[in-house]
């Protein structure tokens, strides 16, 4: 054999979330925020020698029509207290979370990320999002609406502020000789000056530096601006482009922007969010994807998906009957709130007469139309199938490795990590044990210090 | 001696770098390059456990630990550096059993939604032991870390002025406003709100989430919060007091109030101060502990915890004040003062060990077996959560239907 090596694959379990990808109606499923559930979960997940465990975030509960969306699992704990107390049931897997950097100051994520890092010996990992509604700001004294075009550029001073606040200290400043009674070598450890558009801030940062120097960074926006702050100043992104061909796009446009920032190629890894259905054979698995798709797809959740579109109350339509005929409403108030999904119908009129017709060459109901359309499994099948499906896309470049999220909590990884794993470690394309303590060595990053070291 | 539970003590231990005395580093038995790692704090409080305690508290703060209260020092010679309170006492929480968690959590400049849900979460985590011991910062160079406003500084003689006063009043009042967002976010959620209803596909009752559409002097939120209501309910609210104002925001919003007299007068005073107060606040007879701090040294005889304390002011360069009394003598000696203050109305203490490695273990294997001698102590955890052993009960919260 020639050619290129065989690419190893990264693998990261999305705890389930808030959307109607969570099939919380199973007999199976379990709680949403006992600690039991997110230890079950994070403990498979270490079982099969996954890279990270990752959190979603949301800072307000969602509405639609004015009243709190009640047909997806609500309520959801803190992520950094959560990530804390699974790093004391859990020895090698990263701990991911999703960190807003609209609702937050640097200066205190700095030093949370910086303490989770240290709590778990070199684990930690940040998703930086950015939000933009008034509606979410609303829970916070200091509000947090912010202008569009403001949200990158917030983002990324922001970033670039805590990575400040990261490497004031570097690593060799603690003494603690009894002998001389001298603790810290130098007393202006941690000092730090950012004078910047959106911070003003000077001082002395209170954490020494953690073991992986910085939390690893991840970035999740698909837009021209969210993929240029990937390329300048993130290790991982949480993509959603998970089918060959969009992978392959994704990955193709986000790795040639990497040159412009000095990086090399293997610096920035390309993780889409991926679902699954898996059974013992093909066969079972695609009746398996069905009947779950119809679960996630409740009649009442049709019509609600509908209105994402639609902007207006349609729950006087049935759900089994034809699309509605009337246009969507395109003013400028939405009736979904706190939802991040509803900006990608731009224009709304056009996506419902695509509907329509697609509908009606299909004979299919409004709820048919939104199984159909929404997010089907990225990976239906058996083991065998599942595991050469996921590594075909990673040796053609459609990705680096899957963030995976699975439709049951908590045990809904359990078959994952006990059938497909084995057959990934097979293969020779994923680890049989951590190489490494840090979630840096998982991923195969450098830690920041070596980056400037190498430069 | 009576075991009635009514008469008996709770304790608590402050947990603070390697002790409360600033060359307690340098003590063989402590371990000062362990202090930002998981192990350290887990030793630390399944010591305090060992011991029956009901919580331990864990300092925090925003800047660098400084000797002077309103500035850095620039010492080289002291702990410098720490831990978020919060994610530590999250870390330590599966890995222990029965003892209450109480973090540091400053009002002044963090969220009061970000706190409500870490603190719900904490007690998620931990079964049903979270707490939160909420303090203020006047420190200018703490708020120039965040940059949203300038502080000037608040020392003993800005504190003489009645600007001083007002903006320390303006602060407690702050602070006063984030308890209780705090706590209506807690209770923004009804207990039942969860149905998981599989033939109306509705997961929560809507109607038993609620907006707290909190509007103050300082700030709005609107609310609910995005954790489900804690197992406790509300976990129970802390915070220390010297002087009226903070005794106003102990009488007005906290469960457990940490008080510093050094002596039984002092404590008299202190307590029917607060008493007053609480009453005046609308929370007559409402249950609301006033503890008491004290630094210990604790040895097998006085003359050792004495020699210990001289010698760890000469390493210091100084001898070690405090804002709490310092009390150096065996544990039976400290036994009696406790029994002394609690006359005066103390319902419990929080020993804030001047070495952590030392004078832990002399309160866990030294002072409680003699409070048990003498009635004074459980003998066994009596109840599952902080609230149990507190004697708070677990109320329902403020917006569920009263039907």
């Amino acid at each position: 054999m020639t050619g290129k090596p065989l690419k190893q694959i990264h693998l990261a379990a999305h705890f389930p979330g808030v959307n109607n990808t969570t099939v919380w109606s199973d007999p199976e499923a379990g709680s949403h925020i006992e600690f039991s559930s997110f230890a079950h979960f994070a403990r498979t997940a270490e079982r099969a020698r996954f890279d990270f465990l990752f959190l979603a975030e949301g800072l307000r509960l969602r509405e639609q029509g004015g009243r709190i969306y009640d047909l997806d699992v609500v309520g959801r704990p803190d992520t950094f207290t959560v990530l804390a107390a699974l790093a004391a049931v859990t020895e090698h897997l990263g701990l991911a979370g999703t960190i807003n950097s609209t609702f937050n100051e640097p200066y205190e994520v700095a030093r949370q990320f910086a303490s989770l890092d240290h709590l778990s010996g070199g684990r930690s990992a940040w998703n930086v999002v950015t939000s933009w509604d008034a509606f979410t700001g609303e829970n916070f004294r200091r509000g947090g609406f912010l202008p569009q075009e403001e949200r990158y550029s917030r983002a990324k001073e922001f970033l670039a502020t805590a990575n400040e606040l990261f490497d004031s200290w570097h690593g060799d400043e603690i003494v603690a000789d009894r002998a001389t009674g001298v603790f810290l070598r130098d007393a202006k450890a941690g000092s730090f000056v950012h004078q910047g558009h959106h911070f003003d801030i000077h001082g002395q940062f209170d954490v020494p530096r953690s073991p992986q120097g910085r939390p690893v960074i991840f970035q999740a926006g698909d837009s021209e601006e969210g993929r240029e702050f990937a390329a300048s100043s993130a290790d991982a992104v949480f993509s959603r482009h998970a089918t060959l061909e969009g992978g392959r796009a994704f990955h193709a446009d986000v790795k040639k922007r990497l040159a412009r920032y000095g990086r090399r190629h293997d610096q920035l890894l390309i993780l889409p969010a991926a679902t699954f259905a898996l059974a013992d054979t093909d066969a079972e698995a695609e009746e398996l994807a069905g009947e779950v798709r119809r679960r996630q797809v409740s009649g009442a959740t049709a019509l609600r998906h509908l209105e994402f579109v639609w902007n207006r109350d349609l729950s006087s339509y049935d759900p089994e009957g034809p699309l509605p005929d009337i246009d969507p409403d395109v003013g400028d108030d939405h009736i979904s709130k706190g939802r991040a999904q509803v900006r990608m119908y731009r224009d709304p009129i056009a996506t419902a007469r695509e509907w329509r017709e697609l509908a009606a060459a299909n004979n299919w109901s409004i709820r048919d139309l939104v199984i159909h359309t929404g997010n089907r499994q990225n990976f239906v099948g058996s083991p065998e199938t599942i595991a050469r499906t996921i590594d075909e896309y990673v040796q053609a470049d459609a990705a680096d490795g899957f963030i995976l999220v699975p439709h049951l909590t908590p045990t809904g990884l359990d078959g994952f990590a006990d059938k497909v794993v084995p057959l990934l470690q097979e293969r020779g394309v994923f680890r049989t044990e951590y190489e490494g303590p840090t979630l840096r060595h998982h991923l195969n990053l450098s830690c920041p210090d070596d980056r400037r070291a190498a430069s | 001696m009576s075991s009635n539970p009514a008469s008996r003590l709770h304790l608590a231990v402050a947990l603070d770098g390697t002790g409360w005395h600033p060359a307690s580093w340098r003590e063989q038995v402590a371990r000062p390059r362990d202090l930002l790692t998981a192990g350290y704090w887990a030793d630390l409080v399944a010591e305090a456990e060992r011991g029956l305690l009901d919580f331990v508290t864990l300092e925090d703060g925003l800047a660098l630990q400084s000797s002077r209260p309103g500035e850095p020092d620039g010492r080289t010679d002291q702990v410098r550096g720490r831990l978020d309170a919060v994610l530590t006492a999250s870390r330590v929480a599966p890995l222990t059993r029965h003892i209450g968690l109480v973090p540091t959590v400053i009002a002044t400049h963090t969220e009061p939604f970000h706190v409500s849900k870490a603190i719900a979460t904490l007690d998620y985590v931990s079964t049903g032991r979270a707490g939160l011991r909420v303090q203020v910062s006047p420190r200018p160079h703490e708020a120039a870390h965040f940059g949203r406003r300038t502080f000037p500084p608040l020392g003993p003689a800005e504190l003489r002025t009645p600007a001083g006063q007002e903006r320390l009043a303006d602060l407690f009042d702050e602070a006063a406003d984030h308890v209780e967002v705090v706590r209506r976010l807690w209770d923004s959620w009804e207990d039942d709100a969860e149905i998981r209803d599989v033939a109306t596909g509705r997961f929560v009752d809507r109607d038993k989430l609620h907006h707290i559409d909190f509007e103050g002097r300082y700030f709005s939120v609107k609310g609910p919060s995005i954790t489900p209501r804690p197992p406790q309910g509300q976990p129970p609210v802390t915070a220390l007091a010297h002087r009226t104002v903070p005794y106003r925001l102990v009488a007005r919003q906290a469960d457990v109030g940490y008080v510093t007299p050094h002596d039984a007068g002092q404590a008299r005073a202190i307590v029917a101060e607060i008493r007053a107060e609480q009453e005046a606040a609308g929370r007559a007879g409402e249950p609301l502990h006033v503890f008491g701090d004290l630094v210990v040294l604790l040895d097998d005889d006085q003359a050792a915890a004495e020699d210990r304390r001289g010698r760890l002011d000469a390493l210091a360069g100084e001898p070690y004040e405090s804002d709490a009394r310092i009390f150096a003598g065996t544990p039976a000696r400290l036994a009696d003062l406790l029994q002394e203050l609690a006359e005066e109305g103390l319902t419990g203490f929080r020993l804030r060990p001047a070495v952590a490695g030392h004078d832990l273990p002399a309160v866990t294997r030294g002072l409680v077996p003699e409070l048990q001698r003498r009635g004074l102590f459980r003998t066994a955890y009596e109840a599952g959560t902080l609230r149990g052993l507190l004697g708070l009960a677990r109320l329902a919260g403020r917006y569920a239907a009263t039907a």
